[in-house]
């Protein structure tokens, strides 16, 4: 009579303090994320509110690069600055202010400029999970991006200027096993039941069961009978077009019992039925994406430095060409529906244990890859939550951010569509662009001192932009006005904006979850829009 | 001393420049009526009051936004007191902070932070404050995470309306509300102008509906780890009392939850339900909704931009919604809400409510909380018979709760009830009684065909 020991005793202070996010990314997540080291370049407004946000769910490490000191409009724009912090070196003031918000999270600051570490010592950057870096000049973006290209590190450049603001990933190839989808699609393979589930479904006999049990039988098995009664008089076809679905539900009405009187009982489960006709007749196959991902060269020519998300592709190719005969591994989830709690639980086995054998042969094929290669082995939890998401698998192949300064062919092309859509989001990227350009030729920003002087050399940068891509100037200088209003001002609530944006995007980076934005973000808060562009 | 007075101004000029860049040009994007210069810093440093309401997650960042775009005068309510959980997120607070007021710690942090910024505390439920004091703000700004506590917020702005005697609207009783809400990776801001644009009653369909268990699931059929929860919850609890029938179930009391974890995970053994864990449990038990310090960073500074270009229209404001989601990449869709043309708060006009003449007032109380366009909590109902107040049902005070009770099986005209009567309401939603007029649908030609 003794109650069993209590299992999943309290949580300790770590898991409670992080209980509201552990439930967005989960333990896993939060593993990843404590193994994750930022580094930051240059502590303004913005880069001070990216890291805010990184360092309270308890990122790992991060080291701050910043060469200023620190100046009133800094600290009148800057939480993580006070007023005694004047003079001082601000990587390390905003450090101190930062790594105080958690102090699980370690600090280090580095005082030296980007440039000079590019030069003396690159190797420096290869230690960190995600750079991002804020305030470059147009020479140091792209040599710092062909950098951290060239040694696979993911990089977030950011900007943050009057009501604009933007951020752009680089990253080569970034795989996301867990996207988290909004709404995932069912998969209860009625059109191809596997053998214990056809042996359920066909045991039962719905017109059999007494009234209590008729209003218990989940939809599932309402639809799959409706189904079977429609391919006698259908030679064995499955109900695809519209009103072949019609049919369908003329048949699940005629299922449900009638009253003394006549008139059909309200049953929920019948309602559910007729509700999922349109959604869960839609025929099991392997979609594009997926297949896609099977047969890219990645997944088809493994070698010993292959990702373990690419030995995964190649057996589940393999699971897909053999035992899956077309199809991927049986999800293993069951919606919740209207049914008794035997009913529930015993076809929520049935699909758990199909999803479990499969990727146990998943497992199986992966571990004669593993042996081949002579790699590092991978775990059958990692390869079980592979298949459990493998219809959501996702993959950005990124791009070069110095490629994109360069302005080369597609890249032109492709912004030349924009603009000439017109899409005023674009026109914004060609301002933050001109502007940058307009520093490093002048070494500040534009209408830094006067906005009206500084007019028409921003619209020379402008059109050299435009002439760039072979885009006829805009017809009116509204926005390069505004540009020269603006003077280089980081408004704080812009900045704080993206900042949460971008702390955002790089925990997805760090934790492999949820699909980053790919790969360029333009935000406009004066008209409060947002767009992203993938260059 | 002349000197440093000097230092001092020139130090404040520099400090603020880059609003100033902002506030001291005009721009091809400005409000119409925007004209630049220094005063409209000096506006919102020592004139404009703004209330922030909730110092949780997007409070603590409102506050610091706001503090950065040189506003000084700021108020902010919140009831609560600070918890472990909050520390992912509410980064005004330390572990130190544990139990001590929400307001009061979040003002103290920026205060000293920020010199010059005037926050002030107010560390009680935003009920106990009075028309007088919602009155003295130019713009409140909301982050809170209850749907009660903004429809109430957003009653009393509304009842704070002046017309004119020709009904139309006094400008000058406008204040404006920017509301921001965040659940896990999604968020909205949204700008609301009493009686000129949407409120929050006016769109009472964007919020997504409660998710409940039907109680015959959860007794009968229990299919789900929740639903084994539940029924410790709602059944077993109330049956045992495990700490005496005095003691509610704390979903913040560590032994509560255990024992309703030993519970729930015997029931689900019982049914083969797997996977009751102790978070899920206690995310059963508070309804527990995810949260991370991105999304409230990216919705409150989205509500402080708006706060700043109502205080200074050196840009026009969002119109009138922004949805966020940061899920799938970070994707924004703003759109213009409209208004409810027979908005109970916002419309200045009587409400009709269409009803059977043979109907009960049960009928009445359940419209008032099912209809979208009411989704009351535990409506109190009055009516005026003969110049004399008369309580028809309310169930927040016990005694007329007994009292009133048999009134709900009664016909609506044996309560004294006619085509055209006025009902009273009262619920947590609002502020306000709200004033209904009752028709009934059988005294006019009904088009069945339609």
């Amino acid at each position: 009579m003794a109650s069993p020991s209590p299992k999943s005793p309290e949580q300790n202070e770590k898991t409670k303090q992080y209980d509201r996010q552990l439930r967005l990314w989960g333990d896993h997540g939060q593993a990843a994320l404590e193994n994750g080291h930022i580094c930051l370049i240059n502590a303004t407004a913005l880069g001070t509110e990216v890291i805010k946000s990184i360092v309270l769910p308890g990122v790992g490490s991060v080291t701050i690069v910043d060469d200023n000191t620190v100046s009133d409009e800094d600290i009148g724009s800057n939480f993580f600055l006070e007023c005694s912090s004047k003079g001082l070196n601000r990587g390390s003031e905003a450090l101190r202010f930062l790594i105080e918000l958690n102090p699980a999270v370690q600090g280090h600051a580095v005082q030296e400029p980007p440039d000079q570490i590019l030069q003396e010592n690159p190797d420096f950057f290869k230690s960190f999970t995600v750079v991002i870096a804020t305030a470059l000049s147009e020479k140091t973006i792209q040599d710092l991006a062909q950098h951290l290209w060239d040694i696979n590190v993911p990089f977030i450049l950011c900007r943050s200027v009057g009501f604009l603001g933007s951020f752009r990933i680089q990253i080569k190839e970034h795989a996301v096993i867990e996207t988290h989808p909004d709404n995932e699609q069912v998969d209860l393979r009625l059109d191809v039941p596997f053998q214990s589930l056809a042996d359920y479904l066909n045991a039962l006999d719905i017109e059999a069961v007494d009234l209590k049990d008729h209003g218990h039988i989940p939809w599932i098995v309402i639809l799959y009978k409706a189904v079977q009664k429609w391919q006698v008089s259908n030679a064995n076809s499955w109900p695809m077009s519209r009103k072949e679905k019609n049919e369908i539900k003329d048949l699940i009405q005629g299922f449900i019992r009638k009253d003394e009187n006549g008139i059909p009982i309200n049953e929920e489960n019948f309602e559910e039925a007729l509700r999922a006709v349109n959604t869960a007749l839609v025929p099991t196959f392997l979609p594009v994406r997926i297949q896609e991902l099977l047969y890219s060269s990645s997944a088809t020519n493994l070698n010993k430095e292959s990702s373990p998300f690419w030995i995964m592709c190649s057996a589940l190719r393999g699971f897909v060409e053999a035992e899956g005969k077309g199809k991927l591994p049986v999800r293993g989830v069951l919606p919740d529906m209207t049914a008794s709690t035997e009913h529930f639980i015993q076809l929520q086995n049935i699909y758990r244990s199909q999803a479990a054998m499969d990727a146990e042969i998943v497992y199986r094929k992966v571990q004669q890859i593993v042996a081949q290669l002579h790699c590092d082995s991978i775990s059958e939890a990692d390869v079980k939550l592979f298949c459990r998401h493998a219809h959501d698998l996702y993959l950005i192949k990124g791009s070069n951010i110095a490629t994109e300064y360069q302005l080369g062919g597609s890249v032109a092309s492709y912004i030349a569509r924009y603009l000439e859509e017109p899409d005023v989001m674009m026109v914004h990227y060609i301002l933050l662009r001109a502007a940058e350009m307009f520093r490093s030729e002048h070494c500040r920003a534009p209408g830094d001192w006067e906005p009206e002087g500084d007019i028409s050399n921003l619209k020379t940068c402008v059109s050299k932009l435009l002439s760039d891509i072979s885009c006829s100037p805009f017809p009116k200088d509204d926005h390069i006005h505004e540009m020269c209003r603006y003077g280089g001002a980081e408004i704080h609530s812009v900045s704080a904006f993206l900042g949460g944006c971008v702390a955002h995007e790089a925990i997805k980076i760090i934790t492999k979850q949820y699909k980053p934005v790919n790969n360029m973000f333009i935000y406009d808060g004066s008209s409060t829009n947002t767009a992203t562009f993938t260059f | 001393m002349a000197s440093g007075e000097t230092q001092s101004a020139e130090y404040q000029q520099r400090r603020w420049q880059h609003i100033r860049k902002l506030l001291e040009r005009s721009g091809p994007f400005c409000h119409p009526d925007f004209e630049p210069s220094a005063e409209i810093l000096d506006f919102i440093m020592n004139s404009c009051k703004v209330l922030v309401v909730g110092a949780g997650g997007l409070g603590c960042e409102l506050l610091k936004d706001l503090a950065l775009m040189g506003f000084k005068k700021i108020h902010i309510i919140d009831m609560d007191t600070i918890e472990l959980s909050n520390l992912n997120r509410q980064f005004l607070f330390r572990k130190n902070d544990i139990g001590l007021s929400k307001a009061k710690c979040a003002v103290e942090f920026v205060n000293k932070r920020i010199p010059g910024c005037e926050a002030v505390a107010h560390h009680c439920a935003i009920q106990d404050l009075d028309e007088g004091f919602y009155r003295q703000f130019h713009i409140v700004v909301c982050g809170l995470d209850s749907i009660v506590a903004r429809r109430w917020l957003n009653g009393m702005l509304m009842s704070l309306l002046q017309y004119n005697d020709d009904r139309s609207l006094d400008q000058s009783s406008v204040i404006p509300l920017v509301d921001g809400g965040t659940e896990g990776f999604k968020g909205n801001a949204r700008v609301i102008l009493p009686g000129m644009s949407a409120c929050i009653e006016c769109t009472l369909d964007l919020y997504p509906p409660q998710k409940t268990f039907p109680l015959c699931t959860i007794a009968n059929t229990p299919r789900l780890p929740e639903h084994c929860v539940e029924y410790v919850k709602v059944i077993q609890w109330a049956k045992e009392n495990p700490w005496g029938a005095t003691t509610p179930l704390d979903g913040d009391d560590p032994q509560h939850v255990g024992w309703v974890l030993e519970k729930a995970q015997e029931r689900a053994i019982k049914h083969g339900i797997t996977n009751v864990t102790y978070r899920l449990t206690q995310g059963v038990l508070k309804n527990i909704i995810p949260a991370v310090a991105s999304t409230n960073a990216a919705i409150a500074a989205a509500c402080a931009t708006e706060v700043f270009k109502l205080a200074t229209s050196c840009c026009t404001n969002m119109n009138n919604y922004m949805v966020l989601n940061m899920a799938d990449g970070v994707y924004t869709y703003t759109f213009n809400a409209e208004r409810r043309p027979d908005c109970v708060a916002c419309s200045n006009t009587t409400r009709v409510l269409e009803i059977e003449s043979d109907a009960t007032l049960q009928t009445i109380y359940d419209k008032l909380c099912e209809d979208q366009a009411y989704l009351m909590k535990s409506p109190g109902i009055t009516t005026v018979i003969n110049g004399r107040n008369k309580t028809l049902y309310m169930s927040s005070i016990k005694s007329i709760e007994e009292r009133t009770r048999d009134n709900l099986k009664k016909k609506i005209a044996d309560l004294g009830l006619f085509n055209g009567a006025d009902i009273l309401v009262a619920d947590v939603t609002t502020p306000n009684t709200i004033t209904i007029k009752l028709k009934f649908s059988d005294n006019i030609d009904v088009d069945m065909s339609r």
